[in-house]
């Protein structure tokens, strides 16, 4: 995978080079936070096989680890110096990454923000992303059903780091509000004061951090009922934690992401619900908008009601509950990222 | 000569009031503080320990009886198990004044190999862990030879190693984890040391007991056999070393390849206590080890030390966050503390050093 980077790199030089004497083509960049993580890869293979198709010039782009933000700068500066026509980025830091992208489209190139939105997401051109909070409120609704009176409920948050960034408050406030806690602002974590939530604890969004806060979050009160997480990884160490002091059935344990070994625990009995979303729609709509402002200098417009455009999220579960539409997962592995 | 001398020559009296002693120690009655200061400098270990002792005292105050029960206690070890074993190998580094950066990363390549063969390949999981030791080994063989032969500072080296083994760990793992089930299916054994004794509300995982056999071993061979004094000689002063006989490079070599082992060690034991084999995993190992070895009071100068404080420095940082987090505190406030920790050790560390000055 570095090496895709590497030969981005050199195309990015070359069609630099080129640019001066072919100014019809239509250059477009990718950047993910990292081209580690199956989700991006599943997105380069999106806009990868689109812009092939369309006969788009695409350049990809990645930083080392999630929250690197200065290779991502320096990768929209190649962009703006390379001549691209657009940018599809998920930004490792939805403010950091400001002050890049300004300059970027004030030197005439489309933005588009991929899975990850701005603050505010205006500074974008549009944003293609699964909608967090509903995908948080899905899983939200889903264990409040399940549990049927949720007086009882006894709530541990897994969620990213300590930076919180927005796809992280987005999902944890997103489930909350589904579960019928009073969020208060929307947009800060852990500013809750319903008993019924027991703690926040921070997992990178791996098996690792997801088992210790997990850990952790029990020592502050072993009557854990229901675990949210931020990812699957995360949720496979939680699982971990729980069945080490043998509480792996009595909570309920929901997730986001739809990644296929996170799908496969859902069918295994170890994540109740996740709500899955499609990073390969998001990287293919974001090279036709690039190919359309190319042409006409058309800008993508949001869904209606929402400041992006809402590339979908389907509840994944095994045990589906009245009113609330989801698929099996026998289903949604044929629909799975990585 | 028209007189006798039996005084000695006269410009030799004012000898008489000089001090006629040959040589001697100073006399170590310079205060309290300063008496503190060489008995620390004797016992390097007594700092942490005290530190320790008091931390655990402090947050069981602060925090009560949910820090101070069995069970929570045990949890703390067994949370620090990876990073100490890590820390042990990264103390062999630092006793030869290196630094190793490439500790977790080692780990975290052998635990996918390992898992690769043995729940993908079919390979019988011993064969699979067999071949996990013998590729920390050469890992560690590589960064021993970079810094022996091709004489590149050990920071340099492992910071490009650093690199090559975790692009590589994520070329093979495809960056996918390998699930807890299927590990279960396949190859248990690779689990083995996330089982654990129980007794009352204290849970002893095998993981625990590792890192505290490791640490046991470690310090007999330092402290207890030739090799032992070769490599604390070595980090003192190379050049000295050398000249008094010392194989240094082989000596150097010998202490890569040892904590290229004990990563792979690190590696099965991982794969125990995170439950399923996270290529993501463990990001930070190298730094959170050093964090161990310094706050354990080893210095980072090389030739001083014991091994057994980078246990109670993976222990400080333990209770450190477990208290912390007990009473409430802010995931940023935590890192903001073991940030002071490091530096008040490293203060304490200089401080002690200047006694031989």
């Amino acid at each position: 995978m570095k090496k895709t980077v590497y030969l981005g790199a050199t195309a990015i030089a070359l069609s630099a080079f080129a640019g001066a004497a072919q100014a019809a083509d239509v250059g477009a960049c990718l950047i993910t936070k990292t081209d580690t993580n199956p989700f991006f890869v599943k997105m380069k293979e999106g806009a990868t096989a689109k812009a092939k198709e369309m006969g788009i010039q695409l350049s990809t782009f990645a930083g080392k680890i999630d929250g690197d933000v200065e290779t991502q700068i320096a990768a929209v500066e190649s962009c703006i110096a390379a001549g691209a026509k657009g940018i599809l980025i998920t930004p490792s830091d939805s403010r950091a990454l400001a002050p890049a992208v300004t300059q970027a489209r004030e030197n005439g190139l489309l933005v588009i923000a991929l899975d990850t939105p701005f603050e505010p997401p205006e500074t974008a051109d549009a944003t293609f992303a699964t909608d967090n909070f509903l995908a948080g409120e899905l899983i939200g609704q889903w264990a409040a059903a399940k549990m049927g009176d949720t007086s009882g409920a006894k709530i541990a948050m897994l969620d990213l780091n300590a930076s919180e960034i927005s796809v992280d408050y987005l999902r944890n406030n997103g489930f909350l509000q589904g579960f019928g806690v009073d969020i208060k602002d929307p947009k800060d974590i852990g500013d809750e004061d319903d008993p019924r939530i027991v703690g926040n604890d921070v997992t990178n969004g791996n098996e690792e951090g997801g088992r210790t806060a997990m850990e952790n979050l029990l020592q502050k009160d072993p009557g854990v009922n229901v675990v949210y997480t931020i990812n699957e990884p995360a949720a496979a160490g939680a699982y971990e934690a729980l069945k080490a002091v043998g509480l792996e059935n009595q909570a309920l344990i929901v997730s986001v992401d739809g990644g296929c070994p996170g799908v496969q625990n859902v069918k295994d009995g170890v994540i109740g619900a996740t709500s899955m979303q499609f990073p390969l729609l998001m990287a293919s709509k974001g090279i036709e908008a690039i190919a359309a402002f190319a042409a006409d200098g058309t800008k993508p417009a949001n869904t209606e009601g929402l400041d992006f455009f809402n590339t979908g999220v389907e509840l994944v579960t095994d045990e589906p509950v009245e009113g609330i539409p989801s698929i099996t997962s026998e289903e949604a592995l044929k629909r799975c990222w990585g | 000569m028209t007189q006798s001398a039996p005084k000695g020559q006269s410009f030799e009296h004012d000898l008489e009031k000089s001090d006629k002693r040959v040589a001697s120690f100073e006399a170590h009655s310079k205060g309290g503080l300063h008496r503190l200061q060489h008995i620390l400098h004797g016992n390097p270990t007594l700092v942490p320990v005290i530190v320790l002792l008091v931390s655990v005292a402090v947050f069981g105050l602060i925090a009560g009886g949910k820090f101070f029960s069995a069970f929570n206690l045990t949890l703390i070890m067994q949370q620090v198990s990876i990073i100490g074993i890590l820390a042990a190998a990264q103390s062999l580094i630092i006793l030869t004044a290196g630094i190793d950066l490439s500790v977790a990363a080692i780990m975290v390549l052998m635990s996918v190999i390992a898992g690769n063969l043995a729940v993908y390949s079919g390979w019988p999981a011993p064969i699979a862990l067999l071949v996990a030791f013998v590729g920390g080994t050469v890992a560690g063989l590589m960064n021993g030879l970079l810094v022996t032969k091709v004489k590149l500072p050990p920071f340099i080296t492992t910071l490009g190693t650093w690199s090559i083994f975790y692009a590589l760990n994520l070329w093979l793992s495809g960056a996918q984890s390998i699930r807890s089930q299927d590990i279960d299916a396949n190859a248990p054994l690779l689990k083995f040391f996330g089982e654990a004794l129980s007794f009352g509300g204290a849970r002893i995982t095998y993981g625990s007991i590792l890192m505290i056999a490791i640490f046991g071993v470690l310090w007999y061979m330092l402290n207890h056999t030739a090799w032992g004094r070769h490599v604390y000689a070595v980090g003192d002063d190379k050049e000295a070393a050398e000249l008094a006989g010392i194989r240094t490079d082989r000596t150097l070599l010998s202490v890569y390849m040892l904590a290229g082992f004990v990563c792979s060690i690190a590696a099965w034991a991982s794969i125990g206590r995170v439950g399923s084999i996270s290529p993501q995993s463990f990001y930070e190992g190298n730094l959170q080890s050093i964090t161990a070895v310094v706050v354990g009071g080893i210095s980072l100068f090389g030739g001083r030390g014991s091994i057994l404080g980078a246990l109670f420095g993976a222990l400080i940082v333990g209770v450190f966050q477990s208290g912390l987090r007990l009473s409430n505190v802010d995931v940023l406030w935590q890192v903001f503390a073991i940030g002071w920790l490091i530096i008040i050790a490293v203060a304490i560390d200089q401080w002690i050093r200047k006694v031989s000055a």
